[in-house]
């Protein structure tokens, strides 16, 4: 099984290539710039920077769908940038697009409207696609740092208030900590390897069978999978999940549970794939454990939580153990699983997300669960995309999660991990206990208080509908998306 | 002339106990100082490494490491500031809101 190989009609470039980091220039330039703009604008204008940085993702779009099927290499190859990481690419600028629309309402509303926050996401995005398109651990570190530092920013971006701020610190000492973790990891991986390039620790290791019996090797490629599990919020690692979610911006929450996590997984695949195949047997029996306890722990606490954004902490977390699954089958299937899902999961879970700002006063966030009684009759178009967004995430068909999540488990079967799969749709069907109890509030439980009419700003209408095509589009006709799926990784 | 094993010794026992600090001290100064010493103990190994395998890799990477290892820093003290700012606190066992 050749996946995420080296690209055979290029040649290993050996000086600088920007065209290798087209993306990432465009959209570095376009979010200094504004950094610059906001200086000169007043408060009543910050919503143009949200305008802008649209059209900057626009642009950046548009150069990421040139490069398909072209790869690049550069910068000594230590960036390459093949269809896997342009696949992602599109993932985060989708993330990162949606979650604009809905920042730009939610920020008036609060009152906490500075305009840091549109570059903010931005760098952040470049961050993930450096991750994406990294194969160099050096390259790996540098993205996931651009993206830590900005999502701790962006956590406690609300700073009057003591939520934000409890969700901002509690994120960087935990991020920091597990940062230590994965650079002690590839510290001991450069120093049994000799190299830090993903393709050259490879052919190291194929050459110099005996290094795999190094516990210097071992010790690397464990810390290494603790410092990714953390990013992904896998269990036993997912202990800042839920309070730094439920502390942040909603907005905020909304892009960390999907642009950083695909980010995660694009490093974690393209490391563990690409530089550690030798060691295949030991890893994927280490993510197996990690997979079962993922979704285990994710699904059995969502169940009871009565906060609306704490279970969708909790959910995303169990999200990350299917996508695991997926990952631990380790073949073609699986893989494009991962990243087809991590797509659909993009629309699905910032379309429920835009749902709760709405739904959201000043103040009072409106977050519980029992908030939403007679949502859907008071609303019946909201009440519907919510519906869609709650199927979708149940894994029901005929929703972009359930294909996804079909795609994940015949991946594990396929591979021979049938209890895997089968403990998979067990957590699959209990998940859809707490995603369903939203629905009975909204249709079967009369209003508790007067719902006032809300305000759904153009902005929010828009992501709205992009999120309801981006979950019934693949998952009516998911062809076109899974033979992208399948190109990125098999190319 | 030391071993490499002495200096991977060292960057060990320094690691572990940035972040054993990580684990019991409660002041959020205190931790974040923690963090910086793990960070260090694996700048410590990076050049360990790059010494004696000959190779400028691992002390190119050194350099990334200090330089994100500061951005961290600025940010991180910020939060600090603007958590005590609210709370006149910054223990982390104040950092109570939510729980479960």
């Amino acid at each position: 099984m050749d996946m995420l190989q080296f690209p055979a009609n290029i040649a290993a470039a050996a000086g600088v290539n920007f065209a290798a980091i087209m993306p990432e220039v465009i959209l570095s330039v376009i979010a200094m710039a504004l950094l610059l703009v906001n200086v000169f604008i007043n408060s009543e204008q910050k919503a143009y920077l949200g305008y802008l940085s649209l059209i900057g993702i626009v642009v950046t779009f548009f150069s990421v769908v040139s490069g398909w099927g072209a790869p690049q290499s550069g910068f000594n190859n230590s960036v390459l940038q093949d269809n896997f990481s342009l696949f992602f690419k599109g993932t985060f600028l989708v993330s990162a697009f949606l979650t604009i629309l809905i920042t730009d309402q939610y920020l008036k509303r609060e009152e906490c409207n500075w305009g840091e926050i549109y570059p903010l996401i931005l760098f952040a995005t470049v961050g993930m696609m450096l991750m994406a398109s990294g194969t160099d651990l050096m390259t790996i570190f540098l993205g996931l740092e651009v993206l830590s530092v900005s999502l701790y920013v962006l956590a406690g971006f609300n700073r009057a208030n003591l939520k934000s701020n409890e969700a901002g610190l509690k994120y960087f000492l935990l991020g920091a900590f597990s940062t230590g973790f994965l650079l002690y990891g590839m510290a001991l991986i450069y120093g049994s390897t000799g190299t830090t390039r993903v393709a050259a620790i490879a052919s190291y290791i194929s050459q110099n069978g005996m290094v795999l019996s190094n516990p210097m090797l071992v010790a690397g490629m464990l810390l290494m999978a603790v410092g990714f599990s953390f990013k992904i919020a896998a269990a036993p690692f997912h202990m800042w999940t839920p309070d730094v979610y439920e502390g942040a911006p909603t907005p905020m929450t909304a892009f960390m549970s999907v642009g950083p996590k695909a980010a995660g997984f694009a490093a974690f695949l393209r490391v563990f794939i690409v530089a550690l195949p030798a060691m295949k047997a030991d890893w994927s029996e280490l993510l197996w454990v990690l997979a079962v306890l993922t979704m285990t722990v994710g699904n059995i606490t969502a169940l009871k939580q009565t906060n609306i954004k704490r279970m969708l902490a909790y959910s995303s977390i169990a999200h990350a153990g299917y996508v695991l699954v997926g990952f631990t089958a380790g073949n073609a299937v699986g893989t494009a699983g991962v990243l087809f899902y991590m797509l659909s999961y993009a629309f699905m879970n910032i379309g429920a997300f835009a749902i709760i700002v709405l739904v959201g006063r000043k103040g009072e966030e409106n977050n519980n669960v029992s908030d939403y009684a007679g949502f859907g009759f008071k609303h019946p178009v909201l009440g519907m995309c919510m519906s869609i967004f709650l199927f979708s995430l149940a894994g029901i068909p005929p929703a972009a999660g359930f294909i996804g999540k079909f795609y994940l488990f015949s991946g594990a079967i396929q591979a021979g991990y049938v209890w895997l799969a089968i403990i998979g749709v067990l957590n699959s069907a209990a998940s859809v206990y707490y995603y369903l109890r939203v629905m009975v509030f909204m249709y079967m439980k009369d209003p508790t208080e007067e719902f006032d009419w809300l305000a759904v700003s153009p902005s929010l209408a828009l992501c709205l509908l992009l999120s309801v095509a981006g979950v019934l589009i693949p998952g009516i006709v998911p062809g076109t998306l899974l033979d992208l799926a399948q190109k990125a990784i098999l190319m | 002339m030391l071993s490499l094993h002495s200096y991977l010794i060292l960057s060990a026992i320094l690691f572990s106990i940035g972040a054993i600090g990580v684990l019991i001290r409660r002041n959020a100064i205190v931790i974040f100082m923690c963090v910086e010493l793990m960070l260090n103990s694996v700048n410590l190994t990076f050049i360990a490494f790059s010494k004696y395998l000959g190779n400028m890799d691992g002390q190119i990477f050194v350099f990334f490491v200090m330089t994100v290892a500061a951005a961290e820093a600025a940010v991180g003290l910020a939060l600090m500031i603007a958590f005590y700012k609210n709370r006149e606190s910054i223990d982390v066992e104040d950092l109570n809101l939510m729980k479960w």
